[in-house]
């Protein structure tokens, strides 16, 4: 298993995570203070187009980071798939991001900058840090009057290459070339409309250059793991998990952890809609094969508390689906033991319009279901007091490594 | 702040008075070079934790850390205020409020090993100190706003969404450029 991100509560404990982050912080602070980003006037500049100052150390930072993030994914000690990516929410970005834009030109800072001038005893730094905790108290008392919206034109965890149908590669070196290209530009404004002589700026930069788009091409070289190379990587240690049948769990199991009030149980039918249509345990999504990677990234995003449980008619389908969802990282998976057709051997027995057939092909469904009632069967839904199971139970919870929700949360 | 340099006349064996003493003033870094800097802090921040840059998300919760002191049983019926604050929960138990101390103090030491520890207003050559500080406040106020209601501000969304290729990152960052070019003109007395 890649071993960045670190889960670093579970490694460090609280204190220790806090410290690192108080690092970074510290990291952070100082960048943006040695930029000149405690500076107002230097940071409006950017809008009169005399000095470009912001957008060369935004883009900056950002192709840097970015280059060095898939090359880090792609090499395999990454593993991006537990890096937070920021949810898109369209609208709500855009009129937020609007309005942050007329709030930097007036007010001349953005809250991260405005931190960095306060611990410089900047005083507009003060009354912009005032200003905006006054904002962020404005918006906790007013969004419930417009939740809705705010909530809406969700698209999840979208990114670029997934909206341009290109390789991750691809698109880091388009963007690199495209921040090579701005920074030309941005040099060029300051030469016409800031008097900047360029000649007096330092040659290093062309070698920057050229170091940053060949770290983009070895990018587009390396790839990104697919799901399969991510599966032969975590084989050796995660295959013994099926060979001794650790993660797939009794039915009984199965319902007790419906019940339980501590767990978030998804059930993940990986069926053919026509199965899932005849019978389906309640509350279970229907999940086709292929979709299974899509909804990797959703599966990420649920509490530390959620346990995943696979289902097809026997087990071969649902071990397969297992597999691409253990290789993307998706903690606390498990298989439904025997798969719907066990589950109605053991909850379906007495209800006589579900009759067992004599011979089936493996993971087909076993029974004659007379009508497409789906999870309106009594056995889609049985009550726990009923049945006296005996099983051992397999689900122990995982530590969550997955993001914790973004600087913004 | 005043009190810093009466500090300094007043007890000049004291080593905080060292710590404090008016270094010369250095000129910031080359902008590429921040942002080089400022890249290999947000790989290493999503290269360890996973986890981009944020400030405002602390702020935020300052915010309803004081809203919970004073009004408990307001923030627990607003469904935003209770994610954070709700019942037992504090607000304040949360990586971005030590990552918020870290940006003081980074900019603070950076500030103080360059020699920019300097009490003063930034401001356009044309306005009075006390516009400054008003407009100060207000775009502070839109800034805090539209940046909870974009879900991050410049370090959390644009920054580090970007370099993670978040397509509403890139949506807001665009936004946010065209929102501030757009008002820059009719605001220019501000700063020119």
């Amino acid at each position: 298993m890649t071993i960045f991100p670190i889960p670093l509560e579970a490694e460090l404990g609280k204190i220790g995570a806090y410290l690192i982050y108080l690092l970074i912080g510290f990291g952070f602070g100082y960048a943006l203070e040695i930029s000149g980003f405690g500076s107002s006037p230097k940071l409006a500049a950017q809008f009169y187009l005399r000095e470009l100052t912001v957008l060369k150390v935004m883009f900056g930072a950002i192709v840097v980071a970015m280059v060095l993030i898939f090359a880090a994914s792609g090499l395999g000690l990454l593993d991006y798939n537990l890096v937070w990516v920021n949810p898109t929410y369209l609208w709500p970005g855009i009129v937020g991001g609007l309005i942050m834009g007329v709030g930097f030109i007036v007010g001349g800072f953005c809250p991260g900058t405005s931190l960095v001038a306060l611990a410089t005893f900047k005083k507009d730094g003060l009354f912009f840090s005032l200003g905006v905790l006054f904002g962020i108290f404005a918006f906790g008392e007013t969004v419930s009057t417009y939740e809705t919206w705010w909530n809406s034109s969700y698209l999840g965890r979208f990114t670029l290459p997934e909206w341009l149908g290109l390789p991750t590669g691809v698109v880091v070196l388009l963007l690199v070339l495209m921040a090579l290209f701005m920074f030309w530009g941005a040099e060029q404004l300051e030469r016409i409309f800031g008097k900047r002589d360029l000649s007096q700026e330092p040659k290093w930069r062309y070698a920057a250059a050229g170091a940053l788009a060949l770290g983009a091409v070895a990018v587009v070289f390396i790839g990104q793991p697919t799901n399969l190379q991510r599966w032969e990587k975590l084989k050796t240690e995660k295959e013994p998990l099926l060979e001794q049948r650790l993660v797939q769990i009794h039915p009984g199991e199965l319902l007790d952890s419906m019940e339980n009030p501590r767990l978030k149980v998804i059930l993940l039918d990986v069926r053919s809609e026509a199965d899932y249509n005849l019978f389906h345990l309640k509350n279970a999504r229907l999940t086709p094969m292929d979709s299974l990677l899509e909804q990797a990234s959703e599966l990420l995003k649920e509490p530390a508390n959620t346990v995943f449980v696979l289902m097809s008619n026997d087990e071969a389908a649902a071990t397969e689906a297992w597999k691409v969802l253990v290789a993307e990282s998706v903690p606390n998976v498990y298989i439904l033991e025997g798969g719907v057709n066990r589950w109605l051997e053991y909850f379906g027995a007495e209800d006589e319009r579900i009759q067992p057939l004599v011979s089936a092909e493996q993971d087909n469904l076993r029974f004659a279901i007379p009508a497409a009632l789906g999870a309106r069967y009594p056995a889609a839904t049985p009550d726990p007091h009923l049945y006296e199971l005996e099983y051992t139970p397999k689900i122990k919870l995982e530590l969550k490594r997955g993001p914790s929700g973004g600087g913004c949360g | 702040m005043t009190t810093v340099t009466q500090k300094q006349v007043r007890s000049k064996s004291f080593s905080l008075a060292a710590l404090f003493s008016r270094r010369e003033t250095r000129p910031y870094a080359h902008p590429f070079l921040g942002g080089a800097l400022l890249g290999i802090v947000l790989f290493l921040s999503f290269f360890i934790t996973g986890n981009g840059l944020g400030a405002s998300g602390g702020l935020n919760r300052i915010v309803v850390f004081i809203e919970d002191l004073i009004a408990p049983q307001h923030v627990d019926r607003v469904s935003y205020l209770l994610k954070m604050a709700g019942g037992e929960v504090n607000p304040l138990d949360n990586w971005i409020i030590p990552m918020v101390f870290g940006i003081l103090l980074g900019g603070f030491v950076s500030g103080w090993r360059n020699g920019r520890l300097k009490a003063e207003t930034g401001k356009g050559p044309n306005i009075s100190v006390r516009t400054r500080w008003v407009t100060a406040f207000v775009g502070g106020a839109f800034m805090g706003y539209g940046a909870r209601l974009a879900r991050g501000c410049t370090s959390g969304q644009a920054l580090s969404g970007g370099a993670v290729l978040s397509v509403g990152s890139w949506a807001f960052m665009l936004s946010l450029f065209a929102g501030a070019y757009a008002l820059a003109y009719f605001v220019r007395k501000l700063w020119l």
